[in-house]
């Protein structure tokens, strides 16, 4: 009797936990700088430890991202390119979007600097140079939030580099990561986010050559995705990972994510 | 070169539970889809090696050529289909193993087929007298054939394999290589080249090679243990 009773309840915790362990996992469509600088493993368990829910990554560019999400193939979206999160926001597919943190975005560059633009603040002036000399330059070519960044920075030089498309612009057209090993292979200067940068292995003679300019701003936020127009949502999940990450403690656990001593995302979530 | 091989063999003797699970889930997942293509496959290029149909040059080209589909679009394609938005989003199999099994499975499949089209037709040239002369039904020739070339077949389950556990393109994309769910080891070391970890990347590397180099092991130690009970 004793022995029956326990098989049924260890039968019920089994089952009851299966379902449980199922219904409190989200996934989160991310950029990639998140993940490959290590934030996620920093953070998650952090996370999943105190709410039971587990957090899946599925960490693409920001422009994959946000395409998953509008196939409602996610539960919360984590990306940096403001103007298409906004747009997301507004078509429907997400229900608030919350400033999370920043970072900034930098120039790298072989040591040789062969453009000459080494200690620049001013990054259009930089890149003017850069398409003045002809120096290389690795574009990331695919629509993430980086690429939307550099292609904006471009606009306001008033060089177009797409019509040097093949010769000193290249572009990649794939990862942060790829980017960078692809631009040290050729000696190409190379936008980044910095976070990448820190935790990135394969930096060779590169130094980073211009940073410090406002409009190397980098911020990230954080959006659950909409169940109204996702029916298969984790919707009170998702939820509960967005408010974690702008509350205090989740601010707290972003600010003390370091890498070599060095902080990777700045937390900027409104105070409220 | 010397480093990564260095870093291959640290993290085998380490025995760390992360490699463990990627090794593991890679195995599961490639030899599962191994599995359902060899069903598949094995059925289509048998009948296809005894038929004599209309058309049948038409499906032989297509048959080959499709040995050369790219895996990134058969993930596009299992993606599309499995997208909460597509038409099989119901099932809720985007970001699973199963998804991964079900894009390596259609990535394989015209490679079994048409490889063991290619060996069960040389074969039955062989028999098809014989088998006429036996009134064999054409349920029956399948059987025959099929049993007759194993061996040999089991090369082409290999070809297969070996596609399947190499291939980066379909499964980073059904599975997004999650960590801890659907990481792989060609997506992980995707991953630490993006991270610029080459000699991480390059030791996983050298851990999947010694991988498939285990499994076509196995495989060869059961086949000529079959020989040699065949002939005792």
């Amino acid at each position: 009797m004793l022995k029956t009773s326990i098989m049924a309840s260890a039968v019920a915790v089994l089952l009851g936990g299966a379902a449980w362990a199922q219904d409190q996992s989200i996934i989160v469509q991310s950029t990639t700088s998140t993940a490959n600088s290590g934030l996620f493993d920093y953070m998650l368990p952090i996370f999943q430890k105190e709410t039971g829910i587990q957090v899946n990554v599925v960490a693409v560019g920001t422009g994959q991202a946000i395409k998953n999400a509008e196939n409602c193939d996610g539960d919360v979206l984590l990306v940096h390119a403001k103007a298409s999160e906004e747009k997301f926001v507004a078509a429907g597919f997400g229900t608030i979007r919350t400033d999370l943190m920043y970072n900034d975005f930098v120039i790298v560059g072989p040591a040789t600097d062969p453009a000459g633009v080494g200690g620049m603040q001013d990054v259009q002036g930089a890149l003017v140079q850069i398409a003045e000399k002809g120096a290389m330059f690795a574009s990331r070519g695919d629509d993430s939030g980086t690429h939307k960044k550099e292609m904006a920075l471009w606009a306001d030089t008033g060089v177009d580099p797409l019509g040097a498309s093949g010769t000193w612009y290249r572009e990649t057209g794939s990862g942060m990561g790829a980017t960078l090993n692809t631009g040290i292979g050729m000696g190409a200067y190379v936008l980044t986010d910095r976070a990448t940068w820190i935790s990135f292995e394969n930096k060779q003679d590169y130094v980073i050559q211009v940073q410090g300019d406002e409009d190397l701003f980098n911020q990230y936020g954080v959006i659950p995705v909409n169940p109204a127009k996702c029916p298969s949502v984790k919707a009170d999940a998702a939820q509960t990972f967005a408010d974690w990450l702008v509350s205090d403690e989740g601010q707290a656990v972003i600010a003390g994510f370091k890498i070599a001593d060095q902080q990777l995302f700045f937390p900027n979530a409104p105070r409220n | 070169m010397g480093e990564a091989l260095g870093l291959a063999v640290g993290l085998v003797l380490s025995g760390d539970a992360d490699l463990l699970q990627i090794v593991l889930l890679s195995l599961r997942v490639s030899l599962t889809a191994t599995a359902i293509a060899c069903l598949v496959g094995l059925l289509i290029g048998a009948l296809v090696a005894i038929g004599r149909f209309r058309g049948r040059n038409a499906v032989l080209i297509l048959m080959n050529a499709l040995m050369g589909l790219p895996p990134v679009v058969v993930g596009l394609l299992v993606y599309l289909h499995l997208s909460r938005s597509g038409p099989l989003g119901f099932l809720g199999l985007l970001y699973t193993p199963t998804a991964m099994i079900i894009a390596q499975a259609i990535l394989i499949t015209p490679i079994i087929a048409a490889l063991s089209r290619q060996v069960l037709e040389d074969l039955h040239a062989e028999y098809a007298e014989q088998f006429r002369s036996l009134c064999l039904t054409r349920w029956q020739t399948v059987q025959a054939l099929l049993w007759d070339a194993r061996y040999s077949l089991l090369t082409v389950g290999l070809a297969g394999f070996g596609r399947a556990v190499a291939e980066v393109g379909a499964v980073i994309i059904v599975g997004g290589n999650i960590d801890h769910l659907t990481r792989v080891m060609t997506t992980a070391i995707a991953l630490e080249t993006s991270r610029g970890d080459l000699a991480l990347a390059l030791a996983l590397g050298i851990i999947l090679l010694v991988i498939a180099l285990g499994v076509n092991a196995a495989v060869q130690a059961v086949r000529m243990t079959a020989a040699r009970q065949a002939y005792v």
